[in-house]
């Protein structure tokens, strides 16, 4: 008999009024009796709905059931034959609108917690097991991987899984892409990123750091080096800015350089040399993921007052909600329908105040969007000494410049065919956010994984020949 | 990693390093930086390409102290290792097609990077000339370097205590009133220095090249740390430069951005003297 409880059994979290001083996780996860006892509210539906929504086809309903019984390994197991990572993705997936949206029982009541339980198998297993895989039997096959974020991971573990020599080649001088430089150290470890890549090494994957591809070495270089094929998965780099007066003043930063100092090259920590100016009062700019990981680095990096400004209302708000409720309980203050029109100097090139108005929306377009309109004459000041601009990113363009033949559309994403992620060059393929421009996590595992099954297919075809 | 090969301390405050980078010394042209990393505690520092031997595999970096990782690195001997040594980034320096005369403006330790701009021209067979400007003459860097890469090469100092005394902007413009045509004139050097030097030409319709040094983290345009404005829009310095027009940039934008970390770096510097003075100490006892 299910247990009909209408609640998720809730995960411990770290105080907000403590956590938000401190940059250790914030979300504790579930002990073996909790996992348990959130594992029995699964009705192991025939159909699996859950399944459908994840995009990397984790046999959800098999795992929990292992779970249920109290074998976490076997239920590592089950997730780890289809997700290279489910260490990051039971921590950053937005469940809610994946798998556990198409959960039977969300229809009345919350929807089985499967990101907590991913969550709690992948760390069961890391601190009672953690056996390294063993590096497979090498086909002799060369491939490169360009990037080394969750879509090349992804790639690279199953690509050496199959045999070939892989060589991951990362611009940065630590592997993990977006998982060690944008998310912070309070939602995702990197001590856990950086196990998820010491099993790459295990399986024999190559990586190569301070490598800038496009730069240093470039795409058909590879191929003169002897590599066979090529995975792009360089994500979506390049900081977008408003076009404000006033933004090049000192005290904004984009949400990149301001998480890299902090995340990457871990100004928060004594003994780093990076350094990062500890603000008084902190404005962030826009409503995703993103800026909710920088107003709540900001709050831990000591500023007072952090406000997030966004142009729409918090339902249009595309960070997840979970994020969104964790800023609020750490004392982020929201200012909806607010958006900045000037930076103002404080008369020494510094930021001294941001001069915003206020928005209101339309009625829903055809499209069923509601624009957001200024509100004339509503101009005010707010006073603050960091803003930070977290509106999105593009593709950074080093790669497509520098490789002739390779297809881009007009916001410069590379172009792939959907269902092999094929580019226009030969046995060069891409994925994650090169492709889609900012998008998930685990979308960009997905088509890691996608891209990393066509080139196998491509490169055996070629051989057979 | 890479490894020093040579180190050669040009004057008190500014060393040069030879480190062994093969695969950036195949691809290294004029104009374009490196960064660098010292440690796993260390900051990334761009550093503009004062050299490079393909057929050695190596680059050269000339740095002045200025902050705590330039101490450090100028610590550093022949045969220690850099941990994190990324490059070549930024454009290469394009010259006007066709031209035949420039004159590179060097000034201090930005001397250092005016010096492979000379060499390239030089190289090239256009015609050089080359004014270097310093404060005094101990500090006088690379001048039979510039000797050898240049038809006239002018030393300047403040002072007067070596070669002409006065600014490089009072030479430059000596020459162009005495009737030399340059079809460009590059200019590196602190930042009021290439202002003026691009104010100094922007009469005559120079073509002026100018070498940015912004804060930079990753310097593949990811941060936007570097972001400058030329022409009235934003520019990644890292990725759209390092060069830029002189006589488009806003330079007082760009000292004022350049100035965010200066008290902090001066602290560390102070901070690391005082580490370094409290060891000799307890080496001497």
């Amino acid at each position: 008999m299910p247990n009909m409880s209408l609640k998720k059994v809730p995960m411990p979290e770290q105080d907000p009024n403590v956590r938000n001083h401190n940059f250790q996780e914030v979300s504790l996860g579930y002990t073996a009796e909790m996992a348990m006892e959130e594992a029995t509210r699964c009705l192991n539906c025939k159909h699996k709905p859950c399944v459908g929504g994840c995009p990397v086809n984790i046999r959800i309903p098999e795992f929990i059931a292992k779970v249920a019984e109290g074998d976490f390994k076997a239920a590592y197991e089950i997730i780890s034959d289809t997700n290279a990572l489910p260490s990051v993705s039971g921590r950053v997936c937005p469940q809610e609108s994946q798998c556990e949206a198409r959960c039977v029982r969300a229809i009345k009541g919350e929807p089985v917690a499967i990101g907590r339980l991913e969550r709690f198998v992948a760390d069961w297993y890391r601190e009672n097991i953690n056996a390294m895989p063993e590096k497979p039997q090498t086909n002799g096959i060369k491939v490169a991987v360009v990037g080394s974020g969750p879509a090349s991971l992804t790639c690279a573990s199953d690509l050496a899984k199959h045999g070939y020599e892989v060589t991951i080649f990362e611009a940065f001088h630590t592997a993990g892409g977006v998982l060690v430089y944008g998310i912070p150290e309070f939602r995702l470890p990197k001590a856990i990123v950086q196990n998820e890549v010491n099993k790459l090494s295990a399986l024999g994957v190559d990586l190569e750091t301070d490598m800038v591809i496009g730069k240093t070495f470039d795409i058909d270089e590879m191929f003169e080096e002897g590599y066979e094929a090529v995975f792009i998965g360089s994500g979506a780099g390049l900081p977008m800015f408003m076009g404000i007066e006033g933004e090049t003043l000192a005290g904004v930063y984009s949400a990149n350089e301001y998480l890299t100092r902090i995340n990457l090259m871990k100004a928060y920590r004594e003994g780093y040399d990076t350094p990062l100016k500890i603000s008084g009062s902190a404005a962030i700019i826009g409503g995703g993921n993103v800026a909710m990981d920088a107003a709540r680095c900001a709050k831990r990096m000591g500023a007072e007052h952090v406000y997030v400004l966004y142009r729409r209302d918090e339902e249009e708000m595309p960070a997840r909600k979970e994020e969104v409720h964790h800023a609020k309980e750490e004392g982020i203050e929201f200012m909806l329908l607010t958006n900045p029109v000037r930076v103002l100097d404080d008369g020494t090139g510094k930021v001294g105040a941001l001069e915003c108005v206020k928005m209101r929306l339309t009625a829903p377009d055809e499209s069923g969007r509601r624009a957001p309109k200024v509100v004339e004459g509503s101009n005010f000041k707010l006073d603050v000494d960091t803003v930070v601009m977290s509106l999105g990113t593009s593709p950074n363009p080093l790669i497509r410049s520098t490789t002739p033949g390779l297809e881009t559309n007009k916001k410069g994403c590379l172009q792939v065919d959907e269902e092999t992620m094929a580019t226009s060059r030969e046995g060069v393929y891409a994925g994650g956010d090169a492709v889609t421009g900012a998008a998930t996590v685990i979308l960009a595992m997905g088509a890691g994984k996608k891209a990393a099954a066509s080139m196998h297919e491509y490169l055996m075809k070629k051989h057979s020949k | 990693m890479v490894k020093i090969v040579r180190k050669q301390v040009l004057n008190p405050s500014v060393t040069l390093l030879e480190v062994e980078a093969p695969l950036i010394a195949k691809k290294a042209r004029a104009g374009q930086f490196i960064i660098l990393r010292l440690d796993e505690q260390g900051e990334r520092i761009p550093l503009t390409i004062a050299d490079y031997d393909r057929e050695k595999g190596t680059i050269t970096i000339i740095f002045q102290k200025v902050g705590l990782t330039t101490q450090l690195l100028a610590d550093l001997n022949e045969g220690d290792h850099i941990q994190d040594f990324v490059g070549p980034l930024g454009l290469p320096t394009e010259l006007p097609e066709g031209a035949k005369r420039v004159c590179v403006v060097g000034g201090g330790v930005g001397c250092a990077i005016a010096y492979p701009q000379a060499k390239t021209c030089h190289a090239e067979g256009i015609e050089v000339d080359v004014i270097a400007g310093f404060r005094s003459k101990d500090i006088v860097i690379l001048e039979d370097e510039f000797k050898a890469v240049s038809d006239h090469c002018y030393i300047m100092t403040d002072d007067g205590s070596y070669g002409e005394q006065g600014f490089v902007t009072v030479k430059l413009k000596e020459l162009i009133d005495s009737g030399v045509h340059y079809d460009a004139v590059i200019a590196i050097g602190p930042i009021p220095m290439m202002k003026f030097v691009s104010k100094t030409t922007e009469p005559y319709h120079i073509k002026t090249i100018v070498s940015l040094n912004p804060i930079m983290i990753d310097g593949t345009g990811m941060c936007g740390g570097c972001r400058v404005t030329v022409g009235g829009k934003m520019k990644f310095a890292c990725v759209d430069g390092p060069d830029f027009d002189g006589h488009e940039v806003d330079f007082d934008e760009l000292m004022n951005r350049n100035a965010v970390y200066r008290a902090q770096e001066a602290e560390e510097k102070e901070r690391h003297a005082c580490r370094m003075d409290q060891l000799a100490k307890e080496m001497i006892q």
